[in-house]
């Protein structure tokens, strides 16, 4: 057991919850306003696989990260701009919708990158250079960075601003938003837009920032996890925060712990999360602050 | 007093198979108190929603200060002047009550709430007001809410305020708080349209009243010409009996026997605390009290959907701890729901299906498991005529019945089988007066036959109209009980406010 805390194990485990925290931390922001606004976007872990497909292919064309970066936007953005059709304009069921884009996403992300890579026949995958640490005591990405400042960002967004306010009034009652003539349409395409963007930068993470790499399942199950981390923060942008970091540190020292020859399952790490999320649900049950209209298409007039 | 500021010209406004409004003209002066009177389904509401952007007339047009409006949304009506208050609140229960006031404003994007916060203070303050900018509109009374609301529409400067069934959710104390600041601001100027079906606050409230009936105006006359009996003729089309006449009642054995139960609910709201009350053979009791102060969780308990954690229920000498709601049922207990839509149908259904549901696994219904559709045809029929159930057949989908039709299908349905006890929870709620007359009879009907019969409502003439006693209740228990002739409104209304509660609770 003492070999786990040496300086060098906790500083490991440090620096590696912030890179695992990342691209839950973006996702689960973004889905934070999505879900404020009324909109429950399911499709996050194929929104991600976009993203991560999107960033790569272009960052492997252009040589530029950058350019990586603003395409796993864009193809984040494509895919929830068919939701928020489907859900805001078309009113379909949300889950349904959200499922259907999932599966849409990775198929997607999976055929276009086997039928650019490998129809050649190649067996050469094709990688990239990563994103720099900004500094030498900073030794992660700098897109980290980012996903800490969008924490405060996207706080003020929801809390010190009118549209934010409003965009949180629409997933309560769209209704008195409408009597009011605050615009449901535009705030939820908005949303859920934003929302996009964030799953497809947090999919990046994963293709530009950590491996180089793309491969259909890259994502492996973070943007489920990104849900639940939203449900875990009780819809607050400093529990998401809270729960990102948390959810990384479990991941972090489970790695470490399977690392070293310590007699811990770490299957109970991995189990961890999602029992907290639980209890988190439990707890938060008297005084939740779920969006009272989430999942529920607004008809202007019926009544 | 007489420039008129808003002007309805012949608008008809067609929603498919009814016209809801009908060339409707109706002038508005400036600074009075305007009714809009009629029965639902008259075409009230439809109007004040043309009038504040909802809809858009498919005829006709409306003035406004000489100039026509062009609404499109309700932003067009607001920005114009014309503010509205809907009889279901739209507030955002989550939120503050300065945040709900901003949403919606020009209000700079950096939310700055002090200034918001400083005019409610004022405003509050002005009309003897006690309410918390900051505290969470959710949980705030009924009343505090319609403040809010009230304030929401005022902040935007509105000319014209219309408010649509306003009392409906009201103490007698609040109705009279709520008359007297309305009559306080339209003295200070402000244009007030009030749409109601209750007569008599069109009597005590209005300078002039519109009386609606099918889409079409009856006619509009000056309150002070005319008598309440002459606005019932013209709201319904003929006359009105206002008093039932009804025979002294005799009352028989105890059958509702509730003794000291308690039943927590989920929110900490309306959860009984202690509640005993006994209904005897061929008598109403009329159970008074302002919404959420346990007549749900009593209605629960009774009907057996819910069991307290303390206390005993019997009926006819069973008691019901142990037993389900259906073996309740069997008991002799028949059932009538607050939310008939909810609680006490099936709306996909068909009418015949409603119309045996819970009753449905009987032998007169099914034979071997199957149902008895020739039964089941034949009781429906029975039904439809017996009740007068407005329904082209009784195979049509329940859904496109109307509410009192709906209302009728459950009282077919739960005084079929001739109950020992039945349970009316706000049997009247939402009924036009003619629904509403003639459930109030079939309840004096089944109480003359010898049912013991539990009324619980917060329309107050109507417990004074069916009751034979009257108990109130006020934070899951009974805090008073009389007799419709002993009692008078004024003290009912602080009973149900609660008034009685300290003496109650130290005397038991």
């Amino acid at each position: 057991m003492e070999e786990l805390f040496t300086s060098a194990v906790i500083v490991g485990i440090f620096w590696a919850t912030l890179r695992i925290a990342t691209p839950l931390l973006l996702a689960a922001l973004g889905e934070l306003v999505c879900e404020s606004s009324g909109i429950l976007n399911l499709s996050l872990e194929g929104t991600m696989t976009m993203g991560a497909f999107a960033g790569f292919y272009v960052a492997n064309e252009t040589g530029s990260i950058l350019a990586g970066l603003v395409a796993a936007g864009l193809g984040g953005a494509f895919l929830s701009l068919i939701m928020a059709l489907m859900t805001v304009t078309a009113k379909v069921n949300q889950v349904v919708a959200g499922l259907a884009l999932n599966i849409l996403g990775l198929g997607l992300a999976f055929f276009w990158y086997r039928s650019i890579y490998e129809a050649e026949g190649s067996i050469d995958i094709p990688t990239v250079d990563t994103m720099e640490a900004p500094w030498e005591f900073f030794p992660i990405p700098w897109l980290t960075i980012l996903a800490l400042v969008m924490v405060p960002v996207v706080w003020v967004f929801l809390y010190r601003t009118k549209y934010g306010l409003e965009l949180r009034s629409v997933g309560h009652n769209p209704e008195a938003c409408d009597m009011r003539g605050v615009g449901i349409i535009s705030r939820q395409y908005v949303a859920v837009v934003f929302g996009g963007v964030m799953a497809g930068l947090a999919g990046s993470f994963l293709s530009l920032g950590s491996t180089g790499l793309f491969f259909p399942d890259i994502i492996s199950g973070r943007g489920w996890i990104a849900l639940a981390i939203v449900i875990f923060g009780n819809w607050r942008a400093t529990w998401v925060l809270v729960g990102s970091l948390l959810f990384g540190f479990l991941e972090a020292t489970q790695l470490a712990l399977q690392a070293s020859d310590v007699d811990l399952p770490y299957q109970l790490l991995l189990a961890l999360p999602f029992v907290l999320t639980i209890v988190a649900l439990v707890f938060n049950r008297s005084r939740s602050n779920v969006p009272l209209s989430l999942t529920i298409p607004y008809h202007r007039g019926e009544r | 007093m007489t420039e008129t500021i808003l002007a309805v010209d012949r608008v008809t406004k067609r929603f498919p198979g009814v016209i809801a409004n009908d060339a409707v003209t109706v002038d508005i002066r400036r600074g009075e108190i305007h009714c809009v009177l009629g029965e639902n389904g008259a075409g009230k509401t439809t109007l004040a929603d043309v009038l504040y952007g909802v809809y858009r007339p498919d005829e006709g047009t409306v003035t406004l200060n000489g100039e026509p409006l062009e609404l499109h949304t309700p932003r067009d009506a607001i920005a114009a002047g014309i503010g509205m208050v809907h009889q279901h609140f739209e507030l955002v229960p989550p939120m503050s009550v300065v945040e709900n006031v901003v949403i919606g404003t020009s209000a700079s994007q950096w939310l700055d709430l002090s200034e918001v916060r400083d005019r409610l203070n004022e405003f509050f303050h002005n009309y003897d007001v006690e309410i918390d900018p900051d505290a969470e509109v959710g949980r705030l009374s009924v009343g505090e809410q319609q403040w809010v609301e009230i304030f929401k529409t005022l902040y935007f400067g509105v000319e014209v305020l219309i408010l649509d069934e306003p009392t409906a959710v009201l103490t007698p104390q609040g109705v009279q708080e709520l008359f007297r600041i309305l009559r306080r601001m339209r003295d200070e100027g402000l244009t007030i349209i009030l749409i109601t079906h209750k007569l008599k606050e069109v009597m005590e409230l209005s300078d002039r009243v519109t009386v609606l009936r099918l889409g079409k105006v009856v006619g509009t006359v000056n309150t002070a010409d005319v008598q309440m009996r002459d606005l019932a003729q013209m709201m319904v089309g003929r006359e009105v009996l206002f008093q039932f006449d009804k025979e002294r009642s005799d009352p028989g054995e105890p059958v509702l026997e509730v003794d000291g139960i308690h039943l927590p609910s989920v929110t900490g709201r309306g959860s009984l605390k202690g509640l005993s009350l006994t209904v005897c053979a061929g008598e109403v009791v009329g159970l008074a009290g302002v919404s959420g102060n346990g007549q749900n969780a009593l209605f629960d308990a009774l009907v057996g959907v819910e069991k307290p954690s303390s206390g005993d229920i019997r009926i006819g000498g069973v008691d019901t701890a142990e037993l389900s709601a259906n073996r309740i049922a069997q008991l002799g207990m028949a059932s009538v729901p607050a939310d008939r839509i909810a609680q006490g149908l099936l709306m996909d259904f068909k009418v015949k299906e409603n119309l045996v549901l819970g009753r449905h696994r009987s032998n007169t219904f099914s034979r071997g498991g199957l149902l008895n559709r020739g039964a089941i045809d034949g009781f429906a029929s029975k039904s439809i005529e017996g009740f007068d159930i407005r329904t082209p057949s009784a195979s049509q989908s329940t859904r496109t019945l109307s509410g009192g039709n709906l209302q009728k299908v459950i009282m077919a349905r739960e005084l079929s089988g001739e109950p020992k006890l039945l349970v009316a929870h706000q049997p009247t709620r939402g009924l036009d007066i003619s629904a509403s007359e003639y459930v109030r009879r079939r309840l004096l009907e089944e109480r003359d036959r010898g049912a013991a019969v539990l009324l619980m409502s917060e329309d107050l003439d109507e417990i004074f109209q069916l009751s034979d006693r009257i108990a109130v209740i006020y934070d899951g228990r009974i805090v008073s009980e009389t007799t419709p002739e002993q009692a008078d409104l004024e003290s009912l209304g602080l009973s149900m406010a609660g008034a009685d509660s300290v003496d109650v609770g130290s005397a038991s």
